[in-house]
């Protein structure tokens, strides 16, 4: 097991280069503008229903960054849940591809019109349609990273989902399937924690202390880690990651995080206030450690919130997807 | 001549060999039994996966997304239900990505009754499987169907559900397949393994087997006839065309239609059928309340309602929770012989 960080001692410098520091703040402005700007269409009835990240920034900006993007089984797959904006921009998405997803127009990049917000696909990127259904792409990541053990290099599976969600069947299907002693996966199993399954507390949803321990009873190497700090994020992604694309075995990882409008829309999507939020500590650490001004994060939100509404007012206008339009890509040959 | 489960196997090794098929995996798919039908035996890409039917078909999916070419097996099609959104994702897949990303991934199980598998072997799963979209579907009635069917399930692009009918996969054909030995005991030396240790054993593949393929879409005309038409697939298939064969001693002229493909199917050949003929019987062993079958009945007099000289039918399973295990039971709860040549002789005297 890695040894615990200082950083959590507000003292000590920040330890990841400035850049890298002011791109990661970049990104999670960004992100968390985003999803206020999907929350907003939301509100104004531009989109059927929202569900999204906002609260996950610090914990999904690094693992976009950390990721060997590019398509093919060289590269990391991502098999992702529906709150991974963040992950998605730091991967290079322009936000006007969620928001068009979010007015179900047919130049949605993701879908064409046809899923909710936040149900990314990507396949230059590896990254796998997210699913309606919780949890179910634990059962499908472990395929992904067969075929990248087998073809070789260092490429890794990802997956992503959340604590509540690992009381459905795939999560142990994910733990058996990656650990079995015969042909150990490369795969990285992630488990955001926002303490939440909609409006079930986790006191209601699981009894373990701590959702990584659920990977000692399969030899996982796993761990806990605060995912409302994006420079522990980095760090601890960063050595999981480096640790299952050299041993190709598998790793759990919990990111207690988050939830910082709700479940969805369907909770109502309003700031929590007493949630963390890691935006706002974050920046904090900034001005502090003399890395950005306040003058400066103020300036860059502006501009990400103006480019937003610019954005917005373009995907508003654009037309939906032909009615005839439902025939199209059934079967792959009708590309 | 080569029964249906060497057939299946035949077509496996062909398409590991030739197709780019690369996971032939499953619950006792790899050695030492190679699949508990012997679908698999001394296949080079076989392995045996945890007992855990939704892991299985999402490894599936997840082998298709990575860029290999999996044939997954459910032991028992009995236990692939609760995988159903699974298989539901795996159809939207392509549709719901907007046509970026297409799963090649073949889905095998055995279905049916006709081996005494009691209430939990003996399922069917036609209903089911048509009902979700962006799959397509297949069920052999002979050996040289399930080999070409087989390929062109290997070849494809998109998910494809092999349906093996239980009954029909130790019966021999009477076609060849091409390339098999002319002989049965020659083939099965070569190819079936032997029973005990077969640590040491390999099969022998016969070196000229052939790309033969039926494209998945396409009916077969089992036999021409021009007073009724009979509509079925597996297990059926074979005794709707031996009551068209005793029919025709009575002077009752039946054509039989085997549809091999369940989605796409062959509404060519049956609507060109049914309306040569005025009736139509379709027959199945799923259970008749939602039957796939009630959709061809529907399509019929949606279509052809003018060409009809009788209400089309269907035959198929009793509507009850499961196929007992005495013979009399399972024989009470799926079409039988007698029960298709009677349903065809009152068919055919129907008068408007
Ligand atoms: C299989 C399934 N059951 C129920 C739902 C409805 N649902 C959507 S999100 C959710 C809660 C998920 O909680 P968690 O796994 O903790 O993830 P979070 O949204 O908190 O990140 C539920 C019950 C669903 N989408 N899929």
């Amino acid at each position: 097991m890695s040894r615990p960080r200082l950083i959590k001692e507000s003292s000590a410098p920040l330890p990841l280069d400035r850049e890298l520091l002011v791109r990661i703040h970049d990104l999670m402005v960004k992100t968390r503008v985003l999803e206020e700007r999907l929350i907003q269409m939301y509100k104004q009835g531009h989109g059927y229903f929202w569900i999204g990240g906002p609260g996950e920034e610090a914990f999904n900006v690094p693992l976009g960054l950390l990721m060997k993007k590019g398509q093919g089984p060289e590269y990391d797959f991502l098999h992702a849940h529906y709150r991974q904006s963040g992950t998605l921009l730091a991967l290079g998405e322009e936000p006007i591809g969620a928001l068009r997803q979010m007015k179900n127009t047919a130049s949605d990049p993701y879908s064409g019109g046809r899923n909710f917000a936040g149900h990314f696909s990507l396949r230059k990127y590896n990254v796998a349609p997210v699913s309606s259904p919780i949890e179910v792409q634990y059962s499908i990541a472990p395929g992904t990273a067969m075929v990248q053990k087998r073809v070789g290099g260092d490429g890794i599976t990802i997956v992503t989902g959340g604590d509540a969600g690992t009381a459905e069947g795939d999560f142990a299907t994910c733990l058996v399937w990656s650990s079995r002693p015969a042909n150990p996966l490369p795969v990285l199993i992630i488990v955001t924690n926002n303490k939440w399954g909609i409006s079930t507390s986790a006191e209601g949803q699981h009894g373990e202390p701590r959702v990584s321990e659920r990977g000692k009873a399969f030899n996982i190497r796993s761990k806990t880690i605060n995912g409302n700090d994006p420079v522990e994020a980095y760090l601890e992604l960063k050595e999981a990651m480096e640790y299952v694309r050299k041993e190709r075995k598998p790793f759990l990882l919990e990111a207690n995080v988050s939830r910082l409008y709700g479940h969805s829309s369907a909770s109502g999507a309003n700031y929590v206030t007493d949630e963390v939020d890691c935006l706002k500590d974050f920046e904090k650490r900034l001005e502090q450690d003399g890395v950005l001004t306040r003058q400066q994060m103020d300036d860059l939100r502006n501009r990400y919130t103006e480019d937003m509404a610019a954005a917005a007012r373009i995907a508003r206008d654009e037309p939906l997807p032909e009615p005839e339009s439902i025939w199209k890509h059934i079967f792959a040959e009708d590309k | 001549m080569a029964n249906m489960a060497q057939a299946i196997r035949m077509a496996l090794h062909y398409a590991e060999t030739h197709l780019g098929v690369t996971d032939i995996f499953g619950e006792d798919v790899g050695a030492p039994l190679g699949g508990v039908f012997t679908c698999t035996q001394g296949l080079k890409t076989t392995w045996n996966s945890p007992l855990d039917e939704r892991g299985i078909i999402g490894a599936a999916m997840g082998i298709a997304m990575g860029g290999g070419r999996p044939v997954a097996e459910i032991q028992f099609c009995d236990y692939v239900y609760n995988t159903i959104d699974l298989l539901k994702l795996a159809g939207n897949t392509c549709w719901s990505s907007n046509g970026d990303w297409n799963l090649p991934m073949v889905v095998r199980t055995p279905v049916g009754s006709g081996i005494r598998g009691s209430i939990y072997h003996s399922h069917s799963f036609d209903a089911t499987m048509t009902h979700i979209p962006g799959w397509k579907v297949v069920m052999p009635s002979t050996p040289l169907d399930a080999y070409g069917l087989l390929i062109s399930a290997c070849k494809e692009q998109n998910p494809v559900m092999y349906l093996e009918p239980k009954a029909l996969l130790r019966v021999k054909g009477e076609e060849r397949i091409p390339g098999e030995p002319d002989d049965d005991r020659t083939l099965s030396k070569l190819i079936d393994a032997p029973l005990g240790d077969r640590s040491q054993w390999k099969p022998q593949w016969p070196e000229a087997l052939e790309a033969f393929a039926v494209p998945i879409g396409k009916g077969k005309l089992v036999r021409e006839g021009n007073q009724v038409t009979v509509v079925s697939y597996g297990r059926t298939l074979p005794l709707c065309a031996r009551a068209a064969a005793t029919l025709a001693d009575e002077g009752i002229s039946v054509e039989v239609i085997d549809l091999r493909s369940l989605w796409p199917y062959d509404w060519d050949m049956m609507k060109a059928s049914i309306q040569k003929t005025g009736r139509v019987l379709f027959v199945n062993e799923d259970t008749e309340v939602t039957n796939f079958g009630e959709h061809l009945v529907r399509r019929t007099v949606d279509e052809l309602f003018y060409s009809l000289l009788a209400p089309p039918r269907l035959l198929a399973g009793k509507f009850v929770p499961g196929i007992g295990l005495a013979d009399t039971l399972e024989m009470a709860s799926v079409p039988q012989q007698n029960d298709i040549t009677t349903a065809l002789r009152a068919l055919a005297g129907e008068q408007p």
